[in-house]
């Protein structure tokens, strides 16, 4: 082990920065961190243990103990659930011989959740030892259970089993007229620097992950730093290096159109993170990529090789000196490092815990330098908008959203994929194109997005009405409407990264309060209660996870109130806990099994 | 007047790269605050300070002051929710007041009189926490942590050593460590005297041996609330 420690160190020059990659080889290799891994590394490092320990804890791909030779996660999304999840994991449980959260005995095989994977479109979805599943039912599951039985290796496994479509359904504007590689480089050039961004302004390009910045005003901001005092003085921000990074940490459940244009659109992302590089002046460049995305890596790491045989990346690009090249970092599971700050801290191999603001990204981002955090999306549309100029992008979509939006669709509905729409595009028209019938609502913007009913479907896609950063699932009139927020709202008690009071407990007080309520327990005042939670959630969160956490709750509250009032029972208070439950060690130690030594909850008024 | 702000009505002064709440206690008015002190980086995660600046909601240890804020912190509406956000630390832990030595002295007990907190209001976690009384001057109780990492931070920035820790444990499964590979207090290089061992606000870290020395009715709480308390001690920390 000591050799491999230090080789990986080597290979990484001993940098704090690349913990994250370190700590992957040691879990692929050893599929634990072992305590002697962590002194060593600490050693090479010069970090402290308690941090190696912090970030190992904190992802939930990496761990203490030893988890099996076959790292299983079955992915827990509501997508998931919908296409027949809890059964499937049941199944694979009993067939594997192994508890969910559990390593088999013998060592061979762990079984997990986890939190969506991405493949929302082609699940039920898994990883094994990091690599996406696809497609999961019950024959491949009998399959894989003697793959892991015969102990034979990854690369032999059916290849079927990890194929991933694109299923790009309804390209648009941005994905029918993909960019040569080079051209919005050469573009950029031959118009002037200051007149493509000029032409990007003009574009009234937006951020694409969601929070809806315009990405002009935050390339010239990193590039001539704030108006006014803040932080530090203009100079000082000047002899600064400014960073470029990509924001490929989709894990917002239902989102999965940065994978599509990853797997195909690649070099127009790089193309667009380069011309940003240009305008602003930046040397090196990051693209964050989700853990669950592992299995595009080799495929990112050869695109940029092509870009540096073909001048587009490295010394001297188009022999215009600009120097700039991009690193890929690779997450570990943790659905917060999507927050730009957190996605800093943890490219700088920290605990992704989102920064105090101000100062923003762009004053103060990757160690402390100027930095431009955006989406996948807006780098492929802002490298386009260098080819085509700003009103070929602004004559598409409202005032307030110009351009079109690339969502990821999914749920039930006959086709779902990849589709490209201009904003201002009404609900009904995405559903009609979809293949979606007999719909009960859609949730728009993933988890921390927005649920509305089939009572909406004039609405728009548009920054001021319904935003998204890609994701759009649809429920039909089957699904129950308190599954798929308990779903959501587990998934934020599970995710949220423990920073501050109002998130830490308020997650898991929400997660209690709701499952009180769906499980029928709840009573009168405990849909008051829930509301409660929801607002110092919303009000006091330090970052955007805690802030729109209640949402799925919120949004659904406000349009079913019946539905949640008619899951209370008819007295006026019910405890929060499960009384006989509580009495079941009295019961053990006085072994008693009478009806005497049971206990109701609380007698029903009539 | 330049570089003033206003908190609730009154004109308090500010120097250039001060935040709200070092402008506050330097004038003598008193934001409530647990996981922040004087002496070091502020943090901004127990959210007890935040106020509303010009209507939006903010931590008052971490934003910095600038001309002209209109801040507005001891108001029903903020002092109401700082009182809930009090009661989901207490539910999160187990602080079983009378039974520890901290009361009297202890700064989420006080806050939470200040606060006018009556009840737990919320339901009660009964996390499955383990004390550390391996040290033979020092002992941790982590059932009563509530993570403000003041304990990391003045072991790194005071005593010039790294003692503490705040694990990655994600939710409610953050929990404090040490450095030591026996992951036990004993064989870290904490010492009696570091200022790390007596930054507790709670009873997660105490002294061994010093327990109740402190009669009833002479403890820091006993006669003045934490508004007082916090403003004699730290008021010349931030004045200066």
């Amino acid at each position: 082990m000591k050799q491999f420690i230090q080789d990986l160190a080597e290979k990484y020059h001993y940098q704090a920065t690349h913990l994250l990659h370190i700590l992957r080889g040691v879990q692929s290799r050893y599929h634990y961190i072992p305590e002697q891994a962590i002194e060593q590394i600490a050693e090479l490092l010069n970090i402290s243990r308690t941090h190696i320990i912090g970030v190992v804890e904190f992802y939930s791909f990496f761990h203490l103990t030893p988890r099996g030779q076959y790292e299983l996660f079955i992915s827990d999304s509501i997508t998931d659930h919908m296409l027949g999840k809890q059964s499937l994991i049941a199944y694979l449980s009993e067939k594997l011989n192994v508890a969910v959260g559990q390593v088999r005995p013998d060592g061979l095989v762990s079984l997990d959740n986890t939190s969506c994977t991405g493949m929302c479109d082609q699940g039920p979805a898994g990883l094994v030892n990091g690599y996406a599943l696809t497609r999961l039912d019950r024959p491949r599951v009998d399959r894989i259970t003697d793959l892991i039985n015969q102990q034979k290796p990854l690369e032999e496994w059916p290849r079927e089993f990890f194929q991933v479509e694109d299923n790009i359904i309804k390209p648009g504007l941005l994905l029918s007229q993909p960019i040569t590689h080079g051209s919005a480089l050469q573009s950029a050039y031959k118009r002037g620097l200051q007149e493509t961004l000029a032409e990007i302004d003009i574009s009234g390009l937006r951020g694409r992950g969601g929070a809806g910045y315009n990405t002009a005003w935050k390339w010239q901001l990193c590039c001539e730093g704030p108006d006014e005092e803040a932080f530090c003085d203009i100079a000082t921000h000047n002899r600064r290096p400014r960073f470029v990074v990509c924001n490929a940490d989709e894990g917002e459940p239902g989102t999965f159109k940065d994978r599509v244009l990853l797997n195909s659109n690649a070099h127009q992302v790089f193309e667009g993170m380069t011309l940003c590089a240009a305008i602003i002046g930046a040397k090196q460049g990051f693209l964050y990529l989700r853990g669950e995305y592992l299995y595009l890596y080799e495929k990112l790491q050869n695109v940029l090789e092509e870009r540096r045989q073909a001048g587009l990346l490295g010394k001297n690009i188009l022999n215009e000196s600009l120097d700039f090249d991009i690193e890929i970092c690779l997450g570990a599971g943790a659905y917060i490092c999507g927050e730009s700050s957190a996605l800093l801290e943890s490219l700088e191999g920290k605990i992704g815990i989102p920064r105090n603001r101000p100062p923003s990204a762009v004053i103060r981002g990757y160690l402390g330098n100027p930095t431009v955090v955006n989406n996948v999306e807006s780098y492929l549309a802002a490298a386009a908008i260098s080819v085509n100029g700003g009103e070929w992008f602004a004559s598409h979509g409202t005032e307030k959203s110009k351009g079109t939006k690339i969502l990821s669709i999914c749920g039930d509905c006959s086709r779902p994929g990849i589709y490209e729409y201009s904003f201002g595009t009404s609900i009904q028209t995405v559903l009609d194109d979809c293949g979606a019938s007999n719909v009960l609502g859609i949730q728009i913007g993933g988890a921390s997005g927005t649920f509305i009913s089939n009572l909406e479907f004039d609405r728009t896609l548009a920054f001021e009405d319904l935003s998204t950063g890609g994701a759009f699932v649809v429920f039909n009139n089957d699904r129950n409407v308190l599954e798929i927020v308990n779903n959501y709202t587990h998934f934020f008690a599970h995710e949220s990264c423990g920073f501050c009071t109002p998130c830490r407990v308020g997650t898991s007080l929400l997660k209690k309060q709701l499952d009180k309520i769906v499980d029928g327990h709840g009573s009168e005042g405990d849909v008051v209660a829930l509301e409660e939670i929801c607002k110092l959630l919303t009000k006091y969160s330090h970052c955007g996870l805690g802030k729109s956490a209640a949402n799925p709750v919120l949004t659904t509250l406000g349009r079913y109130p019946v539905l949640y009032q008619s899951q209370l029972k008819k007295i006026s208070f019910e405890p929060g806990f499960n009384l006989d439950d509580a009495l079941e060690m009295a019961r053990l130690m006085s072994n008693r099994t009478d009806a005497l030594a049971h206990l109701d909850q609380v007698e029903e008024e009539s | 007047m330049k570089n003033t702000i206003n908190i609730d009505g009154k004109i308090i002064p500010f120097e250039e790269g001060q935040t709200i709440m070092e402008a506050a206690t330097a004038s003598g008015v008193y934001i409530p605050h647990l996981c922040h002190h004087p002496d070091y980086t502020p943090h901004g995660s127990c959210k007890l300070c935040t106020v509303r600046v010009n209507g939006r909601i903010c931590s008052s240890c971490t934003f910095p002051a600038k001309e002209g804020q209109e801040v507005l912190s001891n108001t029903k509406e903020l002092n109401d929710d700082r009182q809930k956000i009090t009661q989901m630390m207490f539910v999160e832990g187990n602080h079983f007041c009378p039974s520890c030595e901290k009361t009297g002295n202890c700064q989420l007990q006080a806050v939470a009189y200040h606060l006018n907190m009556l009840d737990n209001h919320f339901p009660l976690f009964y996390p499955n926490r383990e004390v550390d009384a391996s040290h033979p001057d020092v002992m941790i109780d982590h059932n009563r942590c509530i993570f403000c990492t003041l304990c990391v931070r003045a072991s790194q920035q005071k005593d010039g050593k790294d003692v503490f820790a705040m694990s990655g444990g994600r939710s409610i499964h953050k929990h404090l460590i040490v450095n030591a590979q026996s992951g036990l207090l004993k064989d870290t290089d904490l010492a009696v005297t570091d200022h790390a061992a007596h930054i507790c606000p709670t009873g997660a870290i105490l002294i061994k041996r010093t327990a109740y020395q402190v009669p009833i009715g002479e403890r820091i709480y006993d006669h003045e609330q934490i508004d007082q308390v916090s403003l004699e001690t730290e008021h010349h920390q931030h004045g200066e």
